[in-house]
């Protein structure tokens, strides 16, 4: 880039907004102000029990509020546009305060269409965009009809790709789905949910076994049993409901969701890292889960980044193993030969020593850990940001030393743990390199012009001859 | 155990590179910031522990305040010599710690921003702290107590560099 990495350009206060931008739909700030609605019940509910007063009092109230944040939130829809502006997708809005931001195209790393349930019910969406750098999303567009939802995504996948913003959405291609039979499975088998139902049921043999007067004091308990469990259900089963993976050229199509659908698209080369993870539970199943970090998604709450992390809830490990290997354009993880870590490790990690192990392929690194759960996790040289060694006191006696593969923030964490410390040496040299001849052959932001005008986009790095023939 | 150590030294600063040290004036400015530490905790220990243990409250928190400096005595020269940078042609190889020894290598093209800070104490002493991030929040490439016109120098050639050589995410 020829410019500092900058995806919000300062407000413009003086270019009024372009006549072909377009307003948010009409029905947002009803949606909007149903949330302020709850909050003043919420208030308000508590004031009643406190001081109660005539009950026609707190109804003037409550409805003084809904018409005002109704008509506030009138206005600031009547001045939030968006639109195309060059390059960037442009955002006006704000109503004392003007604030115009842009997103630029070349730096799209995700984007998601989620339609909330009450949305669903009025027909329209959001419609998320993941910027890198963002430490949360590009502002969200809601709320959008359906269509426009679609269409804009279309657009935006387009522009993001360097093609003709006209072009409709590229067709997909079904790459997994999971069966509402093993999404079940797989929740009733998953750690919090047997925990929960443990807690349960010990609880429910305490209450058993103890006279009746000190029962009330075992129900409490049994209140984290049933939030686990519930939790478990719902992250899982409600998430995960009806789970599509799809693949088109504009990348990765994710559709999920039973109450609140979300659809994600991760255009290609935008994914930074591969976690394949075997819970205990899943293994007589022969079951896998897949995670992914995109840059932008993690930004949120933990909360969040595990809810748009997924690439694959659960699948038999081979299905599991043959995504990977599409989503690293073909390279087979399982073919990179590991290195498992000396046998003095077992001092630091006494019960799954003997499954740490790493191994760098032509493309990617590989690390191997988890004695319950078993983890894979994969990182593409291209896509390091940093390589680290570190060593504490205890690994110095053992003359041991930890190498990091750094890469943007999410669940897949390269930590290549308890190597002899020239190798760990060694191996962070080496990567560095790697990384660094990777980098030069990766695939280009704008992944549809590979082969057409890189030089005008300012592409990913000098060598614009070698690169578009490397690859 | 010594030899052995001086081993991983050597690995975690490789004598091949050309290792820049940080401004000794860092020392200075972390023995001010220790005195002031001990100068505020001491008192307020000393009487919390008056009420617990009379007269031997106090000479607890001068015992705490004595190990504090020893402590800090002996190992603020060594954090201080553990700094060091390296500026090659594709990275920038930072190397600290004394207890936990670490080394990040940082490609110049992977950087996102440059970072430069000076809190006041570090004014005075004509130190200032660059810090490079890339789109990790891992990548750990900060380099205290450097003096204000290498602060200043580094800064410009890293964004530079970043510039020069910056690579899509």
């Amino acid at each position: 880039m020829t410019e500092p990495v900058n995806n919000e350009t300062p407000v413009e206060l003086r270019t009024a907004t372009p006549s072909h931008f377009r307003r948010l739909h009409p029905l947002t700030p009803l949606l909007r102000g149903w949330a302020y609605l709850a909050g003043v019940i919420v208030i308000m509910g508590q004031n009643a029990l406190r001081n109660p007063a005539p009950i026609s009092i707190y109804l003037a109230f409550g409805f003084g509020f809904a018409v005002l944040a109704t008509i506030a939130g009138a206005v600031s829809w009547w001045f939030t546009r968006y639109g195309f502006d060059g390059d960037a997708l442009r955002i006006d809005s704000g109503v004392l305060m003007r604030r115009s931001r842009r997103v630029r195209m070349d730096r799209l790393q995700a984007v998601d269409v989620n339609r909330p349930l009450v949305g669903r019910l009025l027909g329209v969406a959001e419609l998320r965009m993941e910027v890198a750098g963002g430490s949360k999303s590009e502002a969200p567009l809601k709320y959008l009809s359906l269509d426009d939802a679609t269409r804009l995504r279309a657009e935006l996948l387009a522009r993001a790709a360097g093609i003709d913003a006209e072009t409709p959405e590229a067709p997909e291609r079904m790459v997994a789905e999971v069966p509402l039979r093993r999404l079940v499975w797989s929740t009733l088998l998953s750690g919090g949910f047997v925990l929960g139902v443990l807690l349960i049921t010990a609880m429910l043999v305490a209450l058993a076994l103890v006279p009746s007067q000190a029962r009330a004091g075992i129900l409490a308990p049994m209140l984290p049993g049933l939030l686990a469990a519930g939790y478990a259900l719902w992250t899982q089963l409600g998430r995960n409901f009806g789970f599509t993976l799809a693949e088109s050229p504009d990348g990765y199509r994710i559709r999920k969701g039973l109450l609140d659908m979300q659809h994600q698209t991760v255009p290609p080369g935008r994914i930074q890292g591969v976690l394949i993870r075997q819970p205990l539970l899943w293994r007589a199943r022969g079951w896998a889960e897949v995670h992914v970090d995109v840059a932008g998604y993690a930004g949120a709450s933990a909360e969040n980044a595990t809810r748009t992390s997924t690439l694959l809830p659960v699948a038999p490990l081979a299905e599991a193993m043959e995504i990977v290997r599409q989503v690293l354009a073909g390279v087979d993880p399982s073919s990179v030969e590991l290195h498992p870590a000396p046998q003095r490790s077992r001092w630091l990690r006494p019960i799954q020593w003997s499954r740490l192990a790493y191994g760098a392929g032509d493309k990617i690194v590989v690390v191997r850990d988890g004695r319950f759960t078993r983890r894979l996790t994969v990182v593409p040289h291209a896509k390091t940001q940093s390589v680290r060694v570190t060593q504490g006191p205890i690994q110095r006696r053992l003359r041991l030393a930890t190498a990091y593969v750094d890469t943007t923030p999410g669940p897949v964490n390269a930590i290549i743990r308890h190597r002899p410390p020239e190798e760990a040496f060694q191996f962070v040299e080496d990567q560095a390199e790697r990384a660094r001849l990777a980098r030069k052959t990766d695939i280009p932001e704008q992944w549809m012009v590979q082969h057409a005008s890189r030089v005008s986009q300012g592409n990913t790095d000098g060598d614009v001859h070698k690169d578009a023939s490397n690859e | 155990m010594t030899v052995a150590s001086h081993d991983v030294e050597e690995l975690f600063a490789p004598s091949g590179e050309k290792w820049q040290p940080v401004s000794r004036k860092l020392v200075t400015v972390r023995y001010i910031v220790l005195a002031m530490t001990l100068a505020i905790v001491t008192p307020l220990l000393a009487v919390g522990l008056w009420f617990v243990l009379d007269v031997w409250g106090i000479v607890v928190a001068v015992a705490v305040a004595l190990v504090g400096v020893v402590w800090g005595g002996w190992l603020i020269p060594r954090i201080w010599r553990a700094w060091g940078y390296s500026e090659r042609q594709e990275d920038l190889l930072v190397t600290h710690g004394v207890m936990f020894r670490k080394l990040t290598v940082v490609p110049y093209g992977r950087m996102q921003f440059v970072d430069v800070n000076s809190g006041p104490l570090d004014r005075k002493f004509g130190l200032a702290t660059v810090q490079m991030h890339t789109a990790s929040p891992a990548s750990d490439a900060r380099i205290p107590g450097l003096p204000a016109q290498e602060a200043a120098r580094l800064r410009d050639r890293l964004s530079a560099l970043g510039e020069a050589k910056a690579a899509g995410l």
